[in-house]
């Protein structure tokens, strides 16, 4: 027996089943409005009372974000493939600060990252040359700049919404990366990361199979999905109540400006906070209802994903205290000034 | 007949979930299959890092690092331990 005959089938025929799976997703996706106002048609309910116009949001709403979830997690756990910590250090080295920076940024939202690998990550960069500025570009937008951040901001905010997080985020990541570079920190490094010698070259791996990426991104699926459906449909819940009860005049009172003092406090109050980017939606929902301004939730997301105290527990081991006070220094001053920003503009 | 050589096998990883995840698939492989293996878990960051390890948890067998970042799959397991 070939060993290709053990294989599932959808391993055997990538494209097949790729085509097959894009072509039932985007079904589903298209049934998702008729079947949720049919369902809610055929319930006794009186139709626009406040009970149906919640459920059908919520009908329409849940399916959809996750179906969306669905489809971006698998496309990004096909690319991550492409895009371990190994290759974009190899990319990062020997790239100048500014143009690194940028770079060190966007390859940030698509290198897969788990914060308890930031310092073999950070220790791997520094040894690669990779100036210290640059490696915080990274840093930042890694945690902060992720494929179920976006999704949710698009699928509940507004497709603007969702870019302008993405935008605002690689600039945070950039300019407070560059600020950095700038700040010459090395010297407070701890004294055994800089006496480290030049890593050995991480073995070469040949570029994977689309049946590999089809397993990837599965893995991928099953992984996020598993660990944030929960806080989806409860951010989705709280969206849907808003739908439902809270009238119109209410929502555009709400985007205006508030006090010059809500802004720093949502970033402040954010930092100790930790979790990951679904857990925050019901948050910004609820925040949004209470009257904050889009600005000042946004800030508050931002610092709750981007800055957290265990990943800076985990950094202290290799950043003396000084050049910790400065990264976590400049990048709240970044999500401030953003939060700032964002408020102006719509305010 | 021959009994099969031990592996070295040598999870690196800062005792997150995953990493407490690929240990555990590993053994279960290993005893499974009756591959007798020395796993050891490499937990301090100077270790891990001095070992070239970027992204964890990571695994080296018998000395050579096989894969890092992320919870290996059975069939990779399997592979490194000889039963493929």
């Amino acid at each position: 027996m070939h060993a290709i005959d053990r294989l599932p089938p959808a391993t055997r025929h990538p494209g097949v089943a790729l085509t097959l799976g894009a072509a039932l997703w985007a079904l589903g996706y298209a049934a998702l409005d008729p079947l949720s106002r049919a369902i809610v048609g055929a319930l006794p309910l009186e139709p626009q009372s406040r009970l149906a116009v919640s459920l059908q949001f919520f009908l329409y709403d849940a399916p959809k974000v996750l179906m969306l979830l669905v489809a971006v997690v698998f496309v990004m756990g096909m690319v991550n493939l492409s895009f371990t910590p190994e290759r974009t250090r190899a990319l990062l080295a020997g790239k100048k600060e500014g143009f690194g920076n940028v770079l060190a940024a966007l390859l940030g939202t698509v290198t897969p990252f788990c914060s308890c690998s930031a310092v073999p990550l950070f220790i791997g960069f520094v040894q690669a040359g990779i100036p210290l500025g640059v490696t915080f570009s990274f840093l930042v937008a890694a945690p902060m700049i992720n494929e179920v951040a976006l999704v949710l901001l698009f699928a509940l905010f507004g497709w603007k919404i969702g870019l302008l997080y993405l935008a605002l985020g690689l600039v945070v990541a950039i300019g407070s990366g560059w600020l950095l570079g700038r700040m010459k920190l090395e010297a407070w490094l701890e004294d055994w990361v800089r006496d480290l010698r030049a890593a050995p070259p991480s073995p070469a791996r040949a570029a994977p199979s689309w049946a590999e990426r089809i397993d990837a991104g599965v893995a991928a699926v099953l992984q996020i999905l598993g660990r944030v459906w929960l806080y989806v449909l409860a951010g989705i819940a709280v969206g849907a109540a808003i739908h439902g009860y809270v009238p119109q005049d209410f929502m555009a009172s709400l985007m205006g400006n508030e006090a010059w003092w809500s802004v720093p406090v949502a970033v402040l109050v954010g930092v100790p906070i930790y979790t990951n980017a679904a857990g925050m939606v019901p948050v910004v929902q609820a925040l949004l209802a209470k009257g904050a301004a889009l600005g000042t939730a946004l800030a508050f997301m931002m610092s709750v994903i981007g800055l957290s105290l265990p990943e800076m527990i985990i950094l202290r081991k290799v950043l003396k205290p000084r050049l910790l006070a400065a990264f976590v220094g400049v990048v709240a001053g970044g999500i401030l000034l953003v939060g700032y920003a964002f408020n102006a503009v719509l305010g | 007949m021959n009994e099969p050589p031990l592996r070295q096998v040598q999870v690196f990883g800062t005792g997150c979930a995953n990493c407490r995840r690929t240990v555990q698939l590993i053994e279960t492989a290993a005893s499974a299959s009756g591959v007798p293996i020395a796993l050891t878990k490499v937990e301090r960051i100077e270790d891990i890092v001095a070992a070239g390890v970027m992204s964890t948890p990571a695994v080296a067998v018998d000395g050579r690092i096989v894969h890092a970042g992320g919870i290996p799959t059975r069939e990779a397991i399997a592979a490194w331990l000889g039963l493929g």
